[in-house]
């Protein structure tokens, strides 16, 4: 039961992520690989807070979520005039730059050492002590996370999105500020995934900075791939699938030398067969029409 | 109809110079295009007709010279800025959002929503009202071109002759007093130019300045009030269709 419980706050933590970065990968058509970084930076907010502060859990949470929303900006700002390409190429900067701060900022992240005894959430006074308690809060975090992106999907933005996705000159022509559009919703994407990463934090009271890698991006990224962009429950369904697709490969008792190599090898052939079978991801139509 | 003061709609390009690689597209090009009127831009290919309606629409930026669009000048402005201004384009290779509705592709040009806002779109208020009268405008716009049967079809479906209809639909969906077309009658049906031409009047009536760029003649003789002949990216003449068109110079340089 423990097992399954912690399985299943694992998936609702990913599928924050995946969420989050659905508005740009699927809604606004921006192929981001720096997840992670913005996972990251709500991840040693909210530990560093709780450690060397004491401060309340949720104050760690919404620092993080602010400052990850400005260190979006950094990103967003200065790149979003360019073509899309060069936000890509940003993204994948972004994120290389930020494990390397992360890495090498011994006084205040300690390095490759990580940051220990993080303490247990407390949500308005309540300790979450027990997995099944961290289960609901994980739940009800992801599911604000879900409305919010929803929300925005079903909305006017989300029909600016997905111009800006099919043909930016043209929604540009229509009269519609795309930059502002664009940086408004990278914005939000990177708080929804700060707020993943001090969930992870409290939950594993430990971070370094090996969680915050441009495979985790990349990891993230296949969760919306291949659950379905830009589909109402896509991020989530690829969070599940490809968070409990190792735990099964365990039950096979293969060595693990083996087992994870076979991993990426499923991974590959997971991805080539969606392509094939699929390319809109598992539930993904890629409709403009939400 | 048009609801940005009494300012007569205008457009002016003062000694406009573009080159692209050192292939000069525009070269001291001067137009001035002031009231509600019916213009087109003719000339041979390469004439720089293209470019003149990028530079004014903030999509190219000139090395020399200026734009104003409603009296503004529309140096360093951004695309969307300009649309602001009250000038809207559509593009001669037909740009839409081809896997949306036609509706949604109109309702996509409408001006200031409210739930286009981080905020407007998280806490919606007032925004499922302000749907509903975008949606009716849009309705109106798409049965002002004839495309009320559509509105639920993907724009990518529509034929070529609809989707250039469709595209003068977005446009109009921002309101704007000046009109800038490229090519709105080229490769459609002829047995729907009468009614493209027919929409373009209707708009001058509106009180709304429409520029065009055209190479159907039989059509700019119809319908324009003013032709203005390009040739080696400046402005080579201008005048009413009867006269300008009789010209045997032109004949020959272009129309033959």
């Amino acid at each position: 039961m423990e097992y399954i419980t912690g399985l299943l706050i694992v998936v609702g933590i990913y599928a924050i992520l995946a969420t989050s970065l659905d508005l740009l990968v699927g809604h606004a058509g921006l192929l981001s690989v720096a997840q992670a970084a913005f996972y990251g930076i709500g991840a040693y907010t909210a530990a560093l807070l709780a450690v060397s502060h004491g401060a309340p859990a949720i104050v760690g949470i919404l620092l993080g979520m602010v400052l990850a929303a400005l260190a979006s900006l950094a990103l967003s700002v200065p790149t979003l005039r360019l073509h899309d390409d060069y936000f890509f190429i940003a993204a994948f900067a972004f994120q290389v730059i930020f494990l390397g701060i992360l890495s090498n900022w011994m006084s205040l992240t300690q390095g490759p050492l990580g940051i220990t005894g993080i303490p247990e959430l407390t949500v308005a006074g309540i300790a979450i002590s027990s997995r099944v308690r961290f289960l609901c809060v994980t739940a009800m975090f992801a599911a604000f996370a879900h409305v919010a992106t929803d929300r925005i999907a079903t909305s006017p933005l989300g029909r600016a999105l997905r111009g800006i996705r099919e043909d930016e000159e043209f929604t540009q022509a229509l009269g519609k500020d795309t930059v502002r559009i664009k940086v408004s919703v990278i914005c939000v994407s990177a708080a929804l995934a700060a707020l993943a990463g001090s969930l992870y934090a409290h939950y594993m009271s430990f971070i370094d900075p090996s969680s915050f890698t441009v495979m985790e991006s990349i990891l993230v990224v296949a969760m919306v791939i291949i659950g379905g962009a830009a589909s109402r429950w896509g991020p989530l369904i690829g969070a599940a699938v490809l968070v409990m697709l190792p735990e099964g490969l365990r039950f096979l008792g293969l060595p693990t030398s083996i087992a994870a190599n076979l991993r990426q090898i499923i991974y590959g052939s997971l991805l080539v067969l969606l392509m094939l079978l699929r390319p809109n991801g598992l539930v993904g139509r890629y409709d403009f029409e939400r | 109809m048009t609801s940005k003061g009494d300012l007569e709609p205008q457009v002016r390009c003062l000694r406009l110079c573009k080159s692209f690689d050192g292939t000069v597209a525009l070269s001291d090009a001067t137009l001035e295009l002031v009231g509600s009127q019916i213009a087109a831009i003719i000339g041979p290919n390469g004439a720089g007709k293209t470019t003149l309606l990028n530079v004014l629409t903030g999509v190219v930026r000139p090395d020399s010279g200026r734009c104003l669009v409603n009296g503004s000048v529309t140096a360093g402005l951004a695309l969307h800025s300009i649309t602001k201004l009250g000038a809207a384009r559509t593009f001669q290779d037909v740009r839409l959002i081809r896997k949306a509705s036609a509706l949604d592709n109109v309702m996509l040009g409408m001006p200031g929503q409210r739930g286009e806002a981080l905020l407007g779109a998280l806490v919606r208020v007032g925004v499922a009202d302000e749907e509903a009268k975008n949606r009716q405008r849009s309705l109106g716009l798409l049965e002002f071109v004839g495309l009320e049967q559509s509105a639920r079809s993907p724009a990518g479906e529509l034929s070529y002759g609809e989707q250039k209809l469709l595209s003068l639909a977005c446009c109009l969906a921002t309101d704007p007093q000046v009109l800038l077309l490229d090519e709105p009658v080229a490769g459609v049906h002829p047995g729907m130019v009468p009614h493209i031409l027919s929409r373009l009047r209707s708009l001058k009536a509106e009180g709304r300045l429409v520029v065009f760029i055209e190479h159907d003649i039989a059509a700019v003789r119809e319908v324009a009030d003013l032709v203005v002949v390009m040739d080696g990216g400046r402005v080579i003449a201008s005048g009413t269709p009867s006269d300008v068109l009789s010209r045997p110079e032109i004949l020959e340089a272009y129309v033959t």
